[in-house]
C-alpha cells in the first residue's frame, strides 16, 4: 500500500463524486446526490490515508531527515484538494445544498488531476530555509482559507448564473428546470459570505505566520516579495467585500463578483507567482 | 457663513468615516501593490533602462514605481486608510461602549411587538412569583438575568457575548498597531550584514545601502563554520556557523546559528545567510631536484609563486579533493627562470610516485592540504519594533475571530397584568447569526413555556 496509489484513488473518488453532484443537478435525485456524497467523502479519506502515509513514507526514505508533507508543489496541492474537501463538507453538513458540490468538486478535482498528472512527487529532503515548524503551521492555514475561497468562488458562480435567470425571468413564478435545484439567491449569498467569514481569519493567520517564520529566519518579517505581497492583495480583497457587506448597494452581483476576484487572486498568488513572476519562494520554476 | 463651515467640516468628517472609502482604498491598495510584484523593485537604473528604455525608466522614476511601497502615493493610500479606520472608530466606538456601560435592561414595546424573535405567554400565576421562576429557566438555559421593576411591571434582562461587539474594534486598532510596530522598527532598528571569517571577530557591521560600517558595541567571533549535505548528493542540509559574543573581554554567549535559529544579543539578532571562502587553500609540498636529489619540504598557498633552486618557480593553480576517485589532488605548474610558464600537471596525495614518471627538473609530491578558511555571512537586525507586530497580529486574529464567530445575544421578559391575568412577553435579538440564534431561541421558547405551563 503506498501513497500514491490513495492518491489515484483519491483522484477517482472527486471525478466520480463530481460527476454524480452534476447528474444531481441535471436528475434531482436524491439517491444521486447521497451517492455524490458518498464518493466524495470516500475520496477524502483516501486522501487523508495517501497525505498520512506520504509522511510515514518520508520517514522511511529519508530517515531522521522525514518531514510533514507539506513541503513541495506536489504536496501542497493535493493538501489544497484535501482541504477544499474538508471545508466543502463542514458547509454542506450546515447548509444540505448537494447542488453547490457540482460547483465545488472540480477545484479539487482539478488540483488532483493536475497534481497526479504533471507534477513531480519525489519526496526530496528540504534545504535548509525550509527546516522549520513554522512552514507547517503556514502552509495549513494558508490553505485552510484557500480552501474556503474556493467555496465562496463555486457558490458566488451559482449566485450570477440564478440571478441573472432571475431578472430576466422576473415574471414567471418558481424558476424550474435545473436552476429549480439551486439554492435561493439569498442561501447563495449567504454561503458566500459565510465561506469567506471562515477564510478570512484563516488567511490572515497564514500572513501571520508566515511573517513570524521570515523574521526567524532573514530577520525581516515583511519584505514586500511578490509572494507577501499577492497575499495581502487577497487580503484586502477579501477585506473589502467584507466591509462591502455593511453597505447597500455592494451586497449580491458585486459580493459575488468581488469573491470570484478574490479567487483569482488567491490563485494568482498561490501559482501565479510562481509559474509567472519571481521570488523567494521556494516551489518557484516547477 | 459659519453654517457653510460647519457643512463642509461634517462631510470631510463623513467622507473620512465612511464604509465606501474603506471599500475603495482596500480596493486601491490592492490594485496599485501589483505594480511592484510586475516591476522589479529597487535595481540599478542601467537594469531598468536595458529592459524598458531611458524614458520609461524616467517616467518610473517620476512616479517613484522603482520603490513603489515607499513612494509617497502608496504611503498617502496608507495614512488614508488609517485615517479612515480612526475615524470610524472615533465615531461608533461610544455606540458600542454603551451597550457595557448602560444595557438595555427594559425591552420598549417596539422591541416586543416586533422583535424576529419573540413569545407571548399569559399565566395565573402571581408575577412575582412567575418571574423568579422565569429566571431560574433563563439562568439554566441561557445566562443569569437581571430583574428591574418599573411602572408596574417586571423585566428580566439576560446577555451573553457582549464582547463581540468589540471584535471590529480590536481588529481595526491591530492595524494601526501593526503599522506603529513598523514604523519604530523602521526608525529606531536596522537591518545590516556582516562577513565574519572562520577564527576572527568583529565589532562592526554594514548597514543595508550604506558605505561606512556601524559599531555593534560588543564583539561577535566565529569559530567555525560548516556545511552539510545530505548523504550522496549535493543538497545542502545544514549551514551553521559556531557564534561567540564577547562584551567587555568576556565571553558572553557561545552558540551554533543556523538557518531558522538565529542567535540574540541585546536586541541585535544575526541570522546564518551565506557564506563563502575567504582566502585561499594552502598546501604541503615535497619538492625533489632530480639531479642532486635534495629534498625540499615547502608550505604553499594557492595562486602564489613559491621560489625554487636554481631561479625556477612553482605555483598551486588548482586543486580537488577527490580528483576522478584517486582522492586528493592539486594542479601545479613551474615557471622558468625566464618566467615562462610552464604546462600544468597534476600530482596526487595518494600516489607519491606518480610524479617521478613526469620528465621534469623537478618531481612534486603532494603530503597534505587544508581547505581554505571559511566565512560565514551573517544577517544583522535590530528591530525594537517587532513584538508591537506580534502584539497587533494578535489582536487582529482574536478580533476578527471575536468579530466574525460571536454575537452580542439579548433576551428580554416582561411580566405584567393584563386582564387578572399574568402576561409574559418575550423578545431576543442577536447582533450577528440571527438564523443560529433563532434555533436557540426556539428551544428557549419551549423551556419557557414549560415553566410557565408547570404552575398555571
Ligand atoms: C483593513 C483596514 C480596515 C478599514 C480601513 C476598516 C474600516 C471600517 C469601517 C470604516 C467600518 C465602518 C463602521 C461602521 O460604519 O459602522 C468598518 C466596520 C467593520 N469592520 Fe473594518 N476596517 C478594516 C479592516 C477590517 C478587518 C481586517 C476586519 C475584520 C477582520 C474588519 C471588520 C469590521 C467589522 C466587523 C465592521 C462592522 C462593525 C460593526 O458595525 O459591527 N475591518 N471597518
Amino acid at each position: 500500500m503506498t501513497s500514491s496509489l490513495f492518491f489515484n484513488i483519491t483522484t477517482f473518488g472527486y471525478f466520480a463524486s463530481m460527476v454524480m453532484f452534476i447528474a444531481y443537478v441535471a436528475t434531482r435525485s436524491n439517491a444521486v446526490a447521497m451517492i455524490a456524497r458518498v464518493t466524495g467523502g470516500a475520496g477524502f479519506v483516501a486522501n487523508t490515508i495517501a497525505i498520512g502515509l506520504r509522511w510515514y513514507e518520508s520517514y522511511q526514505l529519508l530517515g531522521v531527515d522525514g518531514r510533514a508533507p507539506l513541503t513541495n508543489l506536489y504536496e501542497s496541492v493535493v493538501f489544497f484538494a484535501w482541504s477544499i474537501l474538508l471545508v466543502y463538507m463542514l458547509i454542506d453538513f450546515k447548509y444540505k445544498q448537494p447542488s453547490v458540490g457540482a460547483f465545488v468538486l472540480p477545484f479539487a478535482f482539478i488540483s488532483m488531476i493536475w497534481a497526479q498528472l504533471s507534477l513531480s512527487n519525489a519526496i526530496d529532503p528540504l534545504v535548509p530555509a525550509l527546516q522549520s515548524n513554522w512552514l507547517t503551521y503556514h502552509v495549513i492555514t494558508c490553505f485552510l482559507g484557500y480552501a474556503a475561497f474556493a467555496v465562496a468562488c463555486g457558490v458566488s458562480i451559482m449566485y450570477l448564473i440564478k440571478i441573472g435567470k432571475e431578472e430576466k425571468h422576473a415574471d414567471e413564478s418558481p424558476i424550474g428546470g435545473i436552476l429549480g435545484v439551486f439554492p435561493s439567491t439569498k442561501v447563495l449569498d449567504d454561503i458566500n459570505y459565510k465561506a469567506i467569514m471562515i477564510g478570512f481569519p484563516l488567511l490572515t493567520l497564514g500572513i501571520v505566520t508566515g511573517a513570524a517564520w521570515a523574521n526567524y529566519a532573514w530577520g525581516t518579517y515583511w519584505s514586500w516579495d511578490p509572494k507577501e505581497t499577492w497575499s495581502l492583495i487577497v487580503w484586502f480583497v477579501y477585506a473589502a467585500f467584507l466591509h462591502a457587506r455593511f453597505t447597500r448597494g455592494w451586497v449580491g452581483r458585486r459580493a459575488a463578483w468581488l469573491s470570484i476576484i478574490g479567487f483569482a487572486a488567491t490563485i494568482f498568488c498561490y501559482l501565479g507567482v510562481n509559474l509567472v513572476l519571481s521570488g523567494l519562494h521556494s516551489y518557484g520554476g516547477a | 457663513m459659519a453654517h457653510n463651515q460647519r457643512n463642509i467640516i461634517d462631510r470631510t468628517w463623513d467622507f473620512f468615516c465612511s464604509l465606501k472609502l474603506t471599500i475603495i482604498t482596500l480596493l486601491l491598495l490592492a490594485i496599485t501593490s501589483i505594480i511592484g510584484t510586475v516591476l522589479q523593485q529597487n535595481a540599478s537604473p542601467e537594469e531598468y533602462i536595458r529592459e524598458y528604455g531611458q524614458s520609461n525608466y524616467e517616467l518610473f522614476v517620476k512616479l517613484q514605481f522603482t520603490d513603489m511601497y515607499h513612494s509617497w502615493w502608496f504611503v498617502g493610500i496608507l495614512a488614508l486608510f488609517s485615517a479612515n479606520l480612526i475615524c470610524c472608530s472615533i465615531k461608533n466606538f461610544p455606540r458600542a461602549w454603551k451597550f457595557v456601560t448602560s444595557p438595555a435592561l427594559i425591552a420598549g414595546e417596539g422591541t416586543l411587538k416586533n422583535s424576529v424573535n419573540r413569545a407571548e405567554f399569559s399565566s395565573k400565576e402571581e408575577p412575582q412569583q412567575l418571574a423568579q421562576r422565569l429566571a431560574g429557566t433563563l439562568e439554566k438555559a441561557f445566562t443569569k438575568p437581571t430583574l428591574t421593576e418599573d411602572d408596574g411591571k417586571l423585566h428580566l434582562f439576560a446577555q451573553k457575548g457582549i464582547y463581540s461587539r468589540f471584535g471590529a474594534y480590536i481588529t481595526h486598532l491591530s492595524i494601526l498597531v501593526i503599522m506603529l510596530g513598523a514604523i519604530m522598527g523602521t526608525v529606531w532598528g536596522y537591518k545590516a550584514y556582516v562577513n565574519i571569517a572562520e577564527g576572527t571577530s568583529t565589532a562592526q557591521v554594514w548597514p543595508r545601502g550604506s558605505q561606512t560600517p556601524m559599531d555593534l558595541g560588543f564583539e561577535v567571533r566565529c569559530d567555525d563554520f560548516t556545511v552539510t549535505y545530505y548523504d550522496g548528493t549535493q543538497r545542502p542540509k545544514d549551514y551553521t556557523s559556531d557564534l561567540v559574543v564577547i562584551d567587555n573581554g568576556q565571553e558572553v554567549i557561545k552558540k551554533t546559528i543556523e538557518v531558522n535559529d538565529p542567535l540574540t544579543y541585546k536586541g541585535i539578532t544575526f541570522y546564518q545567510s551565506s557564506y563563502g571562502p575567504a582566502g585561499n587553500a594552502s598546501f604541503k609540498v615535497q619538492v625533489k631536484v632530480r639531479e642532486s636529489g635534495e629534498v625540499l619540504n615547502l608550505r604553499v598557498v594557492q595562486g602564489q609563486n613559491t621560489p625554487l633552486p636554481g631561479g625556477y618557480a612553482f605555483a598551486v593553480t588548482d586543486y580537488a579533493p577527490n580528483y576522478d576517485r584517486f582522492g586528493p589532488a592539486a594542479q601545479l605548474r613551474v615557471n622558468t627562470p625566464n618566467g615562462q610558464q610552464g604546462a600544468p600537471f597534476i600530482v596526487l596525495q595518494q600516489f607519491p610516485q606518480f610524479d617521478e614518471k613526469r620528465a621534469g627538473i623537478f618531481s612534486f609530491t603532494l603530503a597534505g592540504y587544508d581547505e581554505p578558511p571559511m566565512y560565514t555571512g551573517l544577517s544583522v537586525a535590530k528591530d525594537p519594533g517587532v513584538w508591537v507586530v506580534w502584539v497587533g497580529c494578535f489582536m487582529m486574529v482574536f478580533g476578527s475571530c471575536g468579530a466574525f464567530f460571536f454575537s452580542h445575544r439579548r433576551i428580554w421578559i416582561c411580566l405584567d397584568e393584563q386582564n387578572g391575568k399574568t402576561r409574559v412577553r418575550v423578545a431576543a435579538s442577536a447582533h450577528r447569526n440571527q438564523p443560529a440564534f433563532s434555533m436557540a431561541f426556539d428551544e428557549m421558547k419551549k423551556d419557557l413555556a414549560q415553566t410557565i405551563e408547570n404552575k398555571a
